[in-house]
Order: structure tokens, then C-alpha cells, then sequence
């Protein structure tokens, strides 16, 4: 009985732990985002709220809580406010698999990288329920526009996956890390290349980012799915976008990027004054995370837009066959032994 | 069976990329436009109904309200039908400012374009960059006129007055200071010429850099290329005029068929498209910035060695200068009555077009006589553009829709009037 309370209570601070962390990052991460593409677009950024803008984040969310939240006339009442805490949810879930150093998670399960492609997919029925339950022609275009895109790239993306499965044979992230212990070269980048292009940017499509944000597609349909959402319901769609980038991100460190592994491992440096670059770390692990999220923000800053049907072609006709070549080739090199990765 | 209909959207006028106030109703077919109306007067004012009142100098403000983002074109076309009708010689010096800044203004323009067309397609870094560029040029417009936007800089005759020798400089503030402050003075150390010659300069590397964003873009290309295609005799038919017609392949330019201000002196070329598609008007806008930018540069060489008087001194339409109304009774008399009654325009009627940026913008005036016009009707280029709106997008998706908008280059300040 004792022994049951405490292992709840130490279940709930990891919780916690896990949470508040992730909310913070959320909102840093929107602030980053408003700064790095603000400087690549000749301009400064949020500059007013506290030092270099860095209370931004928190006057945003006051704001968006003390909003109203409008409920359509003829929207479905249930499913509408139902529909930002189906995207939430499993955006915040699928972290408690997901190893932040040797052993450090919340829950250690053999099928965690099922359990992630699991989660990650229920997040966009909160899209979709969002985008019908508007009873609004943009938001509904947007719901159609991201299931049928989720589709495909869900496809994709678990081939990708599918790739890191077969290298490191095991389905629990905290092993496929320790299986690319060695080095830099000893990483999954380097002979899932391919998947791992297809599985970062089917990530940035899944998550509805730049340049695969037609669900939102601000400047087609407006806000897409979200149209009819203000106030702490449009916030959670938000929290939830970003959760998704994040754990994206994550999900490309460890399972390509060797997660807590040191780039400088196995380069000779071990006993000299550097030895401590060497040492696996969570630092690097965030290091590897903040890179992707990085990528995302460079992406949107960038690229067009694409439209409907086009990602649709890449999804079906690009990258699905790539990924369906190269989980072949990787079935082979396991196989047979060849290289030093296995 | 259930029955299966199209649905009508709504698109605009509170529209992330309506352009101002357009308003579309769209017949839909899942993604693809079956039918689109394009619904305007949004934005009327009754632009040429105000101008049948009032005499024809108070009428030049107003032009530069129409299509508000080539304020300058506008007036050109409107103080030249004045000039036709009234038979005023304009100043060599003053042509060639004219000249200069039309293309200052086509660059005003094109860059405006070029930012919301990049934002509609989802490329939203292009925009910022093109207000950099903007902000320079309104710079300028600032410097000679006093406005940033609505310049009333041409007048029948001329200009209102000669290019300032000074470039007014930043000052010092809390976010500019410093070395920064140096950098941005960096080009205004000397007269307005000699801005505009180094912003013109560094101009076509800023062009480059646009086209490293969007030209060999693979997603950009995607988005354009076979959108939107009107063949050669359709947008001669259509009445398309400018960068629409010649993105067609028809080498149709006002500057080179009926050159007007100082365009026989001065030497560029037309860039014209092949395919008549969302793309091949991308490429042809690109390249008149560069048409422009050479133009601009050999007026401030003519501007530089020549001096001279900026507006035709002919007091009964020009003003005369403050100095000769202190001690010149006729030349007071004369001020009065040109800013109360104005000038009567002989009996008869004129029209002229320039090529503004967008394409042909004319005035066409009618006068009885009197000291305003009886008649004023503008032909805008956008319009003839937005009334081929259904056939360009017919059958493309609700987001060529967004791409075709774009590369019709629409102000609705024109269109309503």
C-alpha cells in the first residue's frame, strides 16, 4: 500500500518534470521562432516585453486566456472544445517513452517506438474533428486538406521508422540509442540517410508546418482548421503544434543523431584534457533537438507554400517508394554484415 | 443516392490575400474552382465624379489615390491629358525627372508585388525584403514631394520643384545609433541624385537576391508554372496591357510604341514571356526591375550635367516663384487666381496613357470650357486583368486562385476608382 502511494506520487513529479519543462519549452520555442526568422527577415523580433523580448511568450498566453472563446452558432459545442484537447493530448503523452538520457524516462516500454507512432497519429482526428465541427467552409477545407495529407505521410513516416526498427532491432528508443554508441560515423544518419530526409520532412508535414502548412494555409483558407478557434482553445492548438515539433525534433536525435551520445566520442580524445567532451549527456541530447527545431524555423523562412495536391504527389509518388528501396537496402546490409553499424 | 453539389465560398473582402477588398464568390468542386465572380466597388470613392468638380490642379491628389501603390504613373497620365488639352510645353529637365521617377515608381510598385505575391504563395521573407528596398524609394518621394506615399509632385507643365541638393538623413535614436547610424546615412552623405544612384546600383543585386529565393525554386515553380495561361491573342482580346500581355509573349509597350516624357532618349529593352503563365509574368516583372534600374541610371546622368527650369513659366497655369509675387503685382494676381479659380481648359477633349506598372493607365478628359473638366474617366490596367479573373483560374485549385490574384497585380484603388 505504502509502496503503491509513493511509486504514484514519484510517477506524478516525474510527470511534472516532464510537463512544465515541455510547456516552457513550447513557449521559448515560440519566442525563438519569432527572433530567428525576425533576423532572417531583416528585423528585430519581439524586442518589448522584459529584456530581448523574453517575457513575450507569457504576455501571449495571458492574453490568449483572458480572450473569449466563441463558439459558432451552429458548431458542434462537444466536439468543437473537444477537438484542441484531442490534439494536446497525445502531443504531451507520447513524451513519457521518449529517453532523455541512459535511463532517465518516464516509462521504459519495449514497444516505444510502436507506442510514439501510435500517439502521434491520433493527433490529427483533433484536426479534423476541429475542422468539421466548425461548420465553416475554410476550416471544414482544412480538415479535408489534413487528412488526406496525414494520410500519406503517416505512411511514410512509419516506413522511415520502420528503417531505424530493422537497424537496431529492438523497438525501445532507450536501446536504439545505445545501439549507435561508438561514434560519429556509428549513428544511423549516416546509413539511413535517405529515411532520415524522408522522416524529418514528413515530420514537418505531420505537424502541418512551412512549406506543408496547407491545413492552415493562411493565405489560401485563412487559418484552416483553426478559423473558428480564439482565446485558450486556439492556444491549445497552438501548445500542441509546437509539443509535435518538439517531439519530432527529438525523435530525429535519437533515432539518427545518437540522442545523449557526444559527437566526440570514439575520436581519440578519450584521456586527454578534452575527455570530457566525450561523455554522453543530456546537454547533447537538447543540443541535437534545438538543430531540428532549427531546421523548421529555417524552412518556414524560406520556402513557398505548397499546394494540396503537390505534397500529395511527393507523399505517394517521392517518398514513399525511396523509403520502401532503402528499408530493402538496409534489410541486406543487416543481413549480410556489411558495414560496421550493426 | 444522395445528391452531389458544388458549394459557394465566400472568398474576401476580409481575406488574408484579397489584395485590399476583392471579393470572389467562388463555385467549388471539392478543391477546384468551377466558377469564380469577382465582386467589386468595395473601395469607390467616385474618384472622377469628385474631379468633374473641382478645377483640374485639386484633381492631381486624387490620382494618386487610385492605384496607391504607383502614385506617381497615375499623376503622369492625368497632368499629361491636362497638358494636351491646354497645349503646355514642359521642360526638358523636367521630362527627364518625370522619366526617373516612373521607374522609381515601377520599381515601388513591382516590389510591392513581388512581396504580397511571394506572401500568398507562403514565401514571406521576400516581403520584408522588398520593404527595405520600399522604404528607400519612399525615401525619395519624401524628399522631392514631402509625402511618403500621395507625392502631388507632377503638375501640369512640370514638377513642383527641382531635386532637392541635400538627401535628408536618419537622425540619431534609441535603435540607430552609432555605427549603425553611419551605415544608414551611408548613401544620403550627398544630393538626392547621388542616393538614388547608389540605391539604382545596388539594386540589381538585391534583384539577385530575390531570384535565389524564387527563381530556380523548385516549390515556387510548382506553384506557378502552367498556372493561370492566357494565350497571346486571348489578352490581346481580354485588353490585358502591361506585364500581363507581354508575360503572354506580345512585346506591347507604351514607352517604346508612343514614348512619351524622355523613353525615345533613353535605352532599355522589354522583356517578354513565352508560355503567358503565373511564372513567365514572375520572370518578366523580375527583369523590368532591372530595365528600370537601367533607366533610372542614365536619367540621374542627365539630370547631374544638366540644369534648367523644372516647370513650364506660363503663369496661367504654373505658379509663379515666391520671390517675383513680393514685388510683382501681375505675378501675385496671378497666384490667386490660379489656386481659387485655377485655368480654363479650351473647349475639347484629349486622352493620354502612359505605361504605368501595371500596364496602361490613360486619362481621358473632356472639357466645356471651364476652369474644371466635364468629364474625367480613368482607364485603369486592373481592371480588364480582374475580368479575366474566371477564365485564368477555371478549373485550377482554390490555391492558384491565391497565385493568379497575385500575379494580376491588383490594387483596388484603381479597379473601384
Amino acid at each position: 500500500m505504502m509502496d503503491d502511494l509513493i511509486w504514484l506520487i514519484w510517477t506524478l513529479a516525474k510527470i511534472i518534470g516532464i510537463a512544465v519543462p515541455l510547456i516552457l519549452a513550447v513557449a521559448y520555442l515560440t519566442l525563438a521562432e519569432r527572433k530567428v526568422i525576425g533576423f532572417m527577415q531583416v528585423r528585430m523580433g519581439p524586442n518589448r516585453v522584459g529584456p530581448w523580448g523574453l517575457f513575450q511568450p507569457f504576455a501571449d498566453v495571458l492574453k490568449l486566456l483572458m480572450k473569449e472563446i466563441i463558439l459558432p452558432a451552429k458548431s458542434n459545442r462537444f466536439l468543437f472544445l473537444i477537438a484542441p484537447v484531442i490534439t494536446l493530448a497525445p502531443a504531451f503523452a507520447a513524451w513519457a517513452v521518449v529517453p532523455f538520457d541512459d535511463g532517465i524516462h518516464l516509462a521504459q516500454i519495449d514497444a516505444g517506438l510502436l507506442y510514439i507512432l501510435a500517439l502521434t497519429s491520433l493527433g490529427v482526428y483533433g484536426v479534423i474533428i476541429a475542422g468539421w465541427a466548425s461548420n465553416s467552409k475554410y476550416a471544414f477545407l482544412g480538415a479535408m486538406r489534413s487528412a488526406a495529407q496525414i494520410v500519406a505521410y503517416e505512411i511514410a513516416m512509419g516506413f522511415a521508422l520502420v528503417g531505424v526498427l530493422i537497424a537496431a532491432g529492438t523497438l525501445n528508443l532507450n536501446s536504439i540509442v545505445t545501439a549507435q554508441s561508438g561514434s560519429l560515423m556509428h549513428w544511423y544518419w549516416l546509413p539511413l540517410f535517405p529515411l532520415l530526409v524522408i522522416y524529418f520532412i514528413s515530420g514537418v508535414a505531420e505537424t502541418n508546418r512551412a512549406p506543408f502548412d496547407v491545413a492552415e494555409g493562411e493565405s489560401e483558407i485563412v487559418a484552416g482548421f483553426h478559423v473558428e478557434y480564439s482565446g485558450a482553445a486556439f492556444a491549445i492548438f497552438f501548445l500542441g503544434e509546437y509539443a509535435n515539433m518538439i517531439l519530432i525534433s527529438a525523435l530525429a536525435a535519437l533515432m539518427f543523431f545518437g540522442g545523449w551520445l557526444s559527437p566526440f566520442q570514439g575520436l581519440g580524445l578519450e584521456g586527454t584534457p578534452l575527455d570530457f567532451l566525450t561523455g554522453s549527456s543530456f546537454i547533447w541530447f537538447f543540443a541535437k533537438t534545438c538543430f531540428f527545431l532549427y531546421l523548421y524555423l529555417w524552412f518556414r523562412a524560406t520556402f513557398p507554400r505548397y499546394r494540396y495536391d503537390q505534397i500529395m504527389r511527393l507523399g505517394w509518388k517521392v517518398f514513399i517508394p525511396i523509403t520502401i528501396v532503402w528499408l530493402l537496402v538496409v534489410a541486406v546490409m543487416v543481413v549480410y554484415q556489411i558495414g560496421w553499424w550493426w | 443516392m444522395s445528391e452531389i453539389r458544388n458549394y459557394t465560398m465566400n472568398f474576401g473582402p476580409q481575406h488574408p490575400s484579397a489584395h485590399g477588398v476583392l471579393r470572389l464568390i467562388l463555385e467549388m468542386d471539392g478543391e477546384v474552382v468551377q466558377r469564380a465572380d469577382p465582386h467589386i466597388g468595395l473601395l469607390h470613392r467616385g474618384t472622377e465624379k469628385l474631379a468633374e468638380s473641382k478645377p483640374f490642379n485639386q484633381s492631381i491628389g486624387y490620382m494618386d489615390r487610385l492605384d496607391y501603390v504607383s502614385m506617381m504613373c497615375n499623376e503622369h497620365a492625368y497632368v499629361a491629358a491636362i497638358e494636351k488639352l491646354l497645349g503646355v510645353e514642359v521642360p526638358e529637365r523636367a521630362l527627364y525627372i518625370r522619366t526617373m521617377f516612373d521607374e522609381m515608381t515601377r520599381i515601388l510598385n513591382h516590389l510591392m508585388w513581388i512581396g504580397t505575391h511571394g506572401l500568398d504563395l507562403g514565401a514571406m521573407t521576400l516581403f520584408l525584403y522588398a520593404f527595405r528596398e520600399r522604404e528607400q524609394l519612399m525615401d525619395c518621394y519624401e524628399a522631392v514631394s514631402g509625402a511618403r506615399m500621395h507625392a502631388t509632385y507632377y503638375r501640369p507643365g512640370g514638377v513642383y520643384r527641382d531635386l532637392p541638393d541635400r538627401m535628408p538623413k536618419h537622425a540619431e535614436s534609441r535603435w540607430t545609433k552609432g555605427k549603425d547610424l553611419t551605415r544608414v546615412n551611408e548613401w544620403r552623405e550627398g544630393s538626392m541624385l547621388d542616393f538614388i544612384e547608389a540605391f539604382t546600383k545596388d539594386f540589381f543585386e538585391r534583384v539577385d537576391e530575390y531570384e535565389t529565393l524564387l527563381t530556380d525554386n523548385r516549390i515556387w515553380k510548382q506553384r506557378t508554372v502552367g498556372i493561370g495561361v492566357v494565350s497571346p491573342e486571348r489578352a490581346l482580346q481580354l485588353g490585358f496591357t502591361g506585364p500581363m500581355l507581354r508575360g503572354s509573349g506580345i512585346a506591347w509597350d507604351l514607352r517604346k510604341k508612343q514614348p512619351y516624357a524622355k523613353y525615345a532618349d533613353v535605352d532599355f529593352d522589354i522583356p517578354i514571356g513565352v508560355n503567358g503563365d503565373c511564372y513567365d509574368r514572375y520572370v518578366v516583372r523580375m527583369e523590368e526591375f532591372r530595365e528600370s534600374a537601367r533607366i533610372i541610371l542614365q536619367c540621374v546622368d542627365w539630370l547631374r550635367n544638366n540644369q534648367g527650369p523644372v516647370i513650364a513659366r506660363d503663369f496661367k497655369v504654373s505658379p509663379p516663384s515666391r520671390e517675383e509675387m513680393k514685388d510683382d503685382m501681375e505675378a501675385l494676381i496671378h497666384h490667386f487666381k490660379l489656386f481659387t479659380e485655377g485655368y480654363c481648359a479650351p473647349a475639347g477633349e484629349a486622352y493620354a496613357a502612359i505605361e504605368a506598372p501595371k500596364g496602361e493607365f490613360g486619362c481621358y478628359i473632356i472639357s466645356d470650357g471651364a476652369n474644371k473638366p466635364y468629364r474625367l474617366k480613368v482607364r485603369a490596367p486592373g481592371f480588364p486583368h480582374l475580368a479575366a479573373m474566371e477564365e485564368m483560374v477555371k478549373g485550377h485549385m482554390l490555391s492558384d486562385v491565391v497565385a493568379v490574384i497575385g500575379t494580376q497585380d491588383i490594387v483596388f484603388g484603381e479597379i473601384d476608382r
